[in-house]
């Protein structure tokens, strides 16, 4: 099946690229598009995996953000100057140090829109980061990485597979804890789960680290100590000219060396790397091919993204409903029409796998 | 293969060394089994083999190791992963992917082998360990057998030479055990590998051995032996070797089948002892009716000197602990629990499905069945932590529950402060807990960190809190997982203690010779529905799975313990 599946690399392209997509605009019929399209391909083409669970803690988190930017909106105010008052509330008088900031006071149709339209480009943003996340297996995209980032990438796939274990541990505990007739929520109950908690981990860290030593983590081969010292000196000279050729980009007097540096520190950088993985043994058992169906992904998402940038140039006061004077905000025909072009994934991409029977939460523990 | 030459561990802080004087050797192709109490060294003495001792636990190793020549000093245990393959007791910390088949990828891609031999070998050890049909399964939703199964999988891969496991079953029901010693058996046969490994659970094991490694008490020097030699000295033992012992049999059977060739004198003299206790033993008990007198089916040779729950009052002997537990809570049901068509459904599965079941005042009920069937649900509803979604459960009085892993329960950093916490919890009168734990625990110091107890010793101080609470019902879930023989033993005297007192007690438990000795009544369950419901002798004898190894050798009589015979006999 690894080789049905789609490179993870092409969901993370198309679900950034939708990101991109939705920075370009603040229009929320567009931004509700966007989060359709998303949610569509993600219901049709997740696979019944841990992973694939998360998409809906992230349309939690985007909600809370959306909310926390309303509140602040309502509390703190907002230089859009409006006219519909919806509510005043009683303003909080502050010294005069902090002037500029304003607790209270009245409250207006236009600054919640603004508000709005700024949160939920914002959870837009956010949802389609955790469509790849669902999407992709993050431990598959990891294994793509160059041999020479293979360390870093393993530690950082143990750190995923831990995420859903702590879960379970925090749930067992608050279970231990009601059982002793003590309330498993507040915050003393957090304190005293956190604990527990946290041993467990370290323990389980300890023990994985044992097992992956004894399975042969970080066999390396013997390197010719020329080719060690030439690559730490590609790999540290090339990020070197990497950030004074950003620097260069950034200033005013570096516009003419700063292109050239950056782009010579990055070839070094990337020469390093790839020297750099010689030092490892490992080999790559069945790894994904990027192939027709990935371009596909991929190139449908930079479609919507570029659209929409071509968009937000050519015609910005509908990609961008103005606020003050209040205006319902129209949908754009052409720009819709390209955000939907997003779809495309549900079409060519895999139905879910075979269903995997039982939810791991439930298995009796052994 | 694998050779020790007068090895000592000492690890660091320790005043004395954890194993000394361990000097042997472990032939080529042959399995050889590690036996001993708990805390006598095993873990270390395996794990000395992957060169993890000393190099990633720390401590000084005197002697020397040699794994198929390479010595362990110069070799740190990634290179030598490719001749030793070690699976820990937990298979889950084993785990470095999440699914079945990067699983088996991923040592070998560790040792850098060529892609095509990678798919080969991973499609040869999916046929190996029958695990074809898992193999894009997320290892997380799979059976306890099953992950043990993929774990030694994971170290298969690269071709070891040796391979190294601690306590592989303990944690399976008993057919998932059978599973992974039927591949173990296979490796040592077929592809003549060398097998290491350590057990509590003798009874499954013992009989697999080529060859028996008893390290007898802590610090002592191994006795190294065949199988019978070892078990006629060892202070563990299965039960076959404990009847062995008792029938005066030599040499010792090991498996139930030379146990049962020379029973046959055995069975005709405990026929004639006790002909009349055979009838009347195979019928069902019907749950729905009250709790019957002492002569009733429900009891078993064993307990049948014990006092029936009608007599709860008038017991001669109270202990301190059972009379204050009485006092209070006086349930006018005849019943500690009783379910009516319980049905419990988590996300889309249904982990119980009408299950009905009356628990008796001062009954034990022990409940079985595969990983998985349903046991921990049915005791979580039973306590209140998950909620029915369909039908009815009656409790009679107050429940508690020690859960699989006793030390959830625990959470302050001495004894002192646990039993301090357990009255206010269980608004008790102060010093209730502590008076429990040194009645049930009488060398344990007050400041004892409750991680420094060892298993035994920590399900016991988890007992304690709940019995604070002063519960009718007893629910344990897998309480003997990880215990030895004498820790199980002390847990034995303790349960059968508090069910003569009245308690009514359920455990959820693979072990069947615990069931054996403590339960009279077993429920099997079997995904999430009761499939036998009956005294322990009839459902346990009638099932091959889940007899014990006493049952097994004298069927068709229904002995279930060493115990029961040894009292009949004298």
């Amino acid at each position: 099946m690894a080789g049905a599946q789609l490179h993870p690399g092409a969901w993370w392209l198309w679900s950034l690229a939708l990101g991109t997509a939705a920075t370009r605009t603040t229009n929320p019929l567009l931004l509700t598009l966007l989060i359709a399209t998303s949610a569509y391909v993600v219901a049709t083409c997740r696979p019944d995996s841990p992973w694939a669970r998360s998409y809906t803690a992230f349309v939690k988190l985007a909600l809370a953000v959306l909310l926390i930017r309303l509140v602040f909106a309502v509390v703190l105010g907002s230089p859009i100057p409006g006219t519909h008052v919806i509510v005043a509330l009683p303003e909080l008088p502050l010294p005069h140090w902090a002037q500029g900031i304003r607790l209270g006071g009245k409250v207006t149709v236009e600054t919640l829109l603004f508000a709005l339209y700024d949160g939920l480009r914002l959870a837009t943003l956010l949802i389609c980061v955790g469509a790849a996340n669902s999407l992709a297996n993050p431990a598959r995209l990891l294994k793509s990485l160059p041999g020479a980032l293979y360390e870093m990438g393993v530690a950082v796939v143990v750190a995923l597979t831990y995420a859903p274990h702590l879960i379970a541990d925090v749930q067992r505990l608050r279970a231990a804890r009601r059982l002793r007739g003590r309330p498993d929520t507040g915050i003393r109950g957090l304190l005293h789960i956190g604990l527990p908690v946290l041993e467990g981990a370290l323990e389980r860290s300890v023990a994985l680290a044992a097992a992956m030593d004894a399975r042969g983590y970080g066999r390396s081969a013997d390197v010719p100590a020329r080719v060690r010292r030439t690559t730490t000196a590609l790999t540290l000279g090339g990020l070197l000219g990497v950030c004074a050729g950003t620097y260069g980009l950034l200033t005013a007097e570096g516009g003419t060396y700063g292109l050239p540096v950056l782009l010579a520190g990055l070839a070094a950088a990337l020469a390093g790397l790839r020297l750099g993985g010689r030092r490892s043994l490992r080999t790559r058992y069945r790894p994904d091919r990027w192939d027709a169906r990935a371009w596909l992904v991929a190139g449908s998402g930079a479609a919507v993204a570029a659209l929409l940038a071509l968009a937000a140039t050519r015609d910005p006061a509908a990609l961008h409903p103005g606020v003050v004077p209040l205006v319902a905000p129209t949908l754009p025909l052409w720009p819709a029409a390209a955000v939907l072009l997003g779809l495309l994934p549900a079409f060519i991409s895999p139905a879910p796998q075979n269903p995997v029977p039982r939810h791991p939460a439930l298995k009796e523990p052994s | 293969m694998i050779r020790f030459e007068n090895v000592s561990v000492t690890y660091d802080g320790a005043a004395e060394p954890t194993v000394q004087g361990v000097d042997f050797e472990v032939p080529e192709g042959e399995l050889v089994l590690l036996v001993g109490p708990s805390g006598v060294g095993k873990s270390t003495v395996l794990g000395a083999v992957s060169g993890l001792v000393p190099h990633f636990t720390g401590g000084t190793l005197r002697g020397r190791v040699t794994v198929a020549g390479r010595d362990t000093r110069t070799h740190k245990p990634r290179e030598l992963a490719d001749v030793v393959g070690t699976v820990g007791q937990d298979p889950l910390s084993h785990f470095v992917t999440d699914t079945v088949e990067d699983e088996l990828a991923y040592g070998m891609e560790s040792l850098g082998l060529a892609p095509d031999v990678m798919r080969r070998r991973v499609e040869e050890t999916l046929d190996l360990l029958g695990l074809a049909d898992l193999r894009d399964r997320s290892i997380a939703t799979l059976s306890g057998g099953q992950q043990q199964r993929v774990a030694i999988g994971s170290v298969l891969t690269p071709h070891p030479r040796a391979l190294v496991l601690d306590e592989p079953t303990s944690a399976l029901d008993p057919a998932a055990a059978e599973e992974v010693l039927a591949v173990l058996q296979r490796l040592v046969h077929d592809l003549g590998t060398t097998v290491l490994l350590a057990e509590h659970r003798l009874e499954r094991v013992v009989q697999y051995a080529d060859q028996v490694v008893l390290l007898p008490s802590p610090g002592a020097a191994p006795v190294l032996g065949t199988p019978a030699d070892v078990m006629a000295v060892s202070p563990v033992y299965p039960p076959v070797v404990d009847l062995g012992r008792l029938a005066g049999w030599s040499p010792l059977p090991l498996t139930v089948r030379d146990a049962r060739r020379r029973a046959a004198d055995l069975r005709e003299q405990l026929g004639q002892r006790d002909c009349i206790a055979l009838q009347g033993r195979g019928a069902v008990v019907d749950v729905r009716l009250p709790p019957r007198g002492r002569d009733q089916p429900r009891r078993t040779r064993s307990r049948q000197q014990t006092t029936p729950p009608e007599l709860l009052g008038e017991n001669p002997t109270p202990r301190r602990w059972f009379k204050r537990r009485r006092t209070p809570t006086q349930p006018t049901s005849p019943y500690a629990a009783e379910v009516k068509a319980l049905a419990v459904t988590r996300g889309r599965v249904q982990a119980l499905r009408h299950v009905d079941l009356a628990i008796p005042l001062g009954e034990t009920v022990a409940v079985m069945g595969r990983n998985g069937a349903g046991k921990s649900t049915l005791l979580n509803t039973l306590v209140g932590l998950v909620k029915p979604s369909a039908g009815s459960v009656t409790l009679g009085g107050a429940v508690g529950l020690v859960p699989q892993e006793p030390r959830d329960l625990l959470y302050t950093d001495t004894v002192a402060d646990e039993c301090t916490a357990a009255d206010t919890d269980a608004s008790a009168a102060p010093g209730t807990c502590r008076a429990l734990v040194s009645e049930l625990l009488p060398d344990i110091p007050d400041d004892t960190h409750p991680r420094d107890l060892s298993e035994g010793q920590r399900l016991t101080l988890a007992l304690a809190v709940v019995l604070t609470a002063r519960p009718t019902l007893l629910l344990l879930d897998e309480p003997t997982r990880g215990l030895d023989y004498a820790a199980k033993a002390r847990l034995l005297t303790l349960l059968r203690g508090l069910a003569a007192e009245g308690h009514s007690i359920v455990l959820a438990t693979h072990d069947v010779e615990l069931v054996a000795e403590l339960a009279h009544r077993v429920v099997l369950l079997a995904d999430g529905e009761v499939i036998a419901d009956g005294p322990a002798a009839d459902v346990v004898v009638a099932s091959p799975s889940f007899a014990p190894q006493v049952a097994k050798i004298l069927a068709p009589q229904k002995w279930l313990t060493v115990a029961e015979v040894r009292e009949a006999l004298a």
